[in-house]
């Protein structure tokens, strides 16, 4: 019999609020985290808006000793900090670096869009052009390199089992989620931090901007700059954060008296192949849908038990093609869609975190009985006028809420997407 | 500079690099910086570093591989002096 897969505790940073606790009410208010870039300006973006999460290092500070410190640059923080939060809410210790016992049992699957970059950018490539090779020090390569990300986090936790850092642009925080719940499910794991963090860096978003593809309209007004789904959208607008969760089969849950958030019911992963109009850049709409019934399928349920959606949706020209491939995978015609939200209207696109930090908001959801706004989207763009009944305006309290799915959509025409269900008294 | 202002300077530039701050209180000449005071072998790259700007002097590469002890730290940044 497949083993179940259970997620029982959550961390995040986020632009809007960090940890889980502010974070809900950022959803709940609607509050954006959006604010004027001044680095962007000063190295003339086009788009100066930018979602930021504020007093990291200052977290870093207080939750990690000095050695640690010396060798953490951004990402490492980022990363472990969201961890950290995720491994005590789930009741876990966190183990005494003089303490010699590994958990062979446990690992991680942090990833990361782009990772050290800022390091890349700011220390690097300037020293050593200056020819200053051997004053780098010993801590650059475990900075720059991606798996530094999840390594990081196995000496935090004396983490024995797979320690890994995935990549998968915009889908990697979702990916994450979905390999680390087949480890579990597979007998190779009890549990793992999943996740993705993604750091506030110019030399990350420099390429976006060149693309065209960061927003440009709205930098008088930030608040106003993330439009998913809405006819004025013009742009995601980059974000910086971190998302981590304990997924944990249940056996182990139940054995130690864990908490429990959500049921991982499913997961789905593949590709478009650059096909069919997908390509680098560009989704393959067949592929999207597919992934979604992945997902259903894994899970067991019937489509129309989906009671709500946390979608890519990244205020791109893409959002109304994936609301019709939602619309197509569940089968609903018009009308009949669940209440659909993007957490990027108010968080932006976080990139490689995007996926694991919009988890965390689709967990927190399912669990406490809502489904946020989707901010700035009055003007529902006119493909999916259809659907407008189905995008949440202001907060929807829903306490009948059991079933959820979330997807990301990444370039490299690269998918994921995860359907969870509240954990409750008859779920077990 | 007197030998003993030399020590407390690199006690204090080793500070974040020991795992182990109760040998820290006791380190003298004869301590062993991997093996007593626990530091990451990695991060003497760093300490060395630190040693260059903290006493405005150049370490050789070759002269890292004498640095065992404390007292070899003392040394070998007095003859640069």
């Amino acid at each position: 019999m497949t083993r179940r897969v259970v997620i029982t505790g959550l961390g995040v940073l986020a632009p809007n609020g960090n940890g889980i606790e502010q974070f809900e009410l950022a959803l709940r208010k609607g509050k954006s985290g959006f604010r004027h870039n001044e680095a962007m300006a000063a190295h003339g973006f086009g788009c100066t808006v930018a979602g930021v999460p504020e007093g990291v290092e200052e977290l870093a500070e207080a939750a990690f000793d000095e050695e640690l410190l010396l060798a953490m640059n951004p990402i490492h923080q980022y990363a472990s900090l969201a961890s950290l939060e995720a491994w005590q809410d789930a009741g876990l210790e966190r183990p005494d670096p003089a303490d010699e016992t590994v958990h062979w049992d446990t690992g991680a699957i942090m990833g990361t869009g782009i990772g050290g970059m800022d390091t890349i950018g700011e220390k690097v490539v300037p020293m050593v052009n200056a020819n200053k090779v051997r004053r780098l020090g010993s801590t650059v390569v475990e900075q720059v390199m991606a798996s530094g990300v999840s390594a990081r986090l196995s000496g935090i936790f004396a983490l024995g089992n797979q320690v890994t850092t995935n990549s998968s642009a915009c889908a990697t925080g979702v990916e994450a989620i979905v390999d680390g719940t087949a480890r579990i499910r597979a007998g190779k794991a009890e549990r793992m931090i999943c996740g993705g963090a993604e750091v506030p860096t110019v030399y990350s978003w420099s390429g976006f901007d060149s693309m065209r593809v960061l927003c440009r309209k709205f930098n008088d007004e930030p608040e106003k700059a993330s439009r998913p789904m809405s006819a004025s959208a013009a742009g995601f607008v980059p974000g910086a954060g971190s998302g981590a969760l304990i997924v944990e089969s249940l056996d182990s849950a139940q054995a130690r008296g864990a908490r429990i958030y959500a049921e991982i019911l499913g997961g789905g992963i593949n590709c478009g192949g650059h096909r069919g109009g997908g390509s680098m850049t560009s989704p393959n709409p067949e592929a999207v849908r597919r992934c979604i019934g992945l997902a259903l399928d894994e899970s067991g349920i019937d489509p129309g038990e989906v009671q709500a959606i946390s979608g890519h949706l990244t205020a791109t020209g893409a959002d109304p093609r994936e609301v019709g491939s939602w619309a197509a995978a569940l089968g609903r015609g018009p009308g009949e869609l669940p209440p659909i939200t993007s957490t990027k209207s108010m968080i932006g696109h976080t990139l490689g975190a995007a996926g694991a930090v919009e988890t965390v908001a689709a967990v927190l959801m399912l669990d406490r009985g809502f489904v946020h706004a989707s901010l700035n989207c009055e003007d529902v763009h006119p493909d999916i006028e259809a659907h407008a009944a189905s995008i949440p305006q202001e907060l929807r309290e829903m306490p009948e809420l059991r079933v959820l799915m979330k997807a990301g959509f990444g370039f490299g025409d690269v998918n994921a997407s995860l359907v969870l269900r509240k954990w409750d008294a008859t779920s077990a | 500079m007197e030998a003993t202002e030399i020590q407390e300077r690199v006690i204090k530039i080793l500070t974040p690099y020991v795992k182990d701050q109760a040998a820290l209180a006791s380190a003298g000449p004869e301590t062993n910086i991997l093996e007593d005071l626990k530091v990451n072998s990695a991060r003497l790259v760093d300490v060395v570093l630190a040693f260059e700007d903290e006493f405005d002097i150049e370490i050789a590469d070759e002269d890292v591989d004498t640095v065992n002890l404390v007292g070899d730290c003392v040394t070998l940044i007095g003859q640069k002096l």
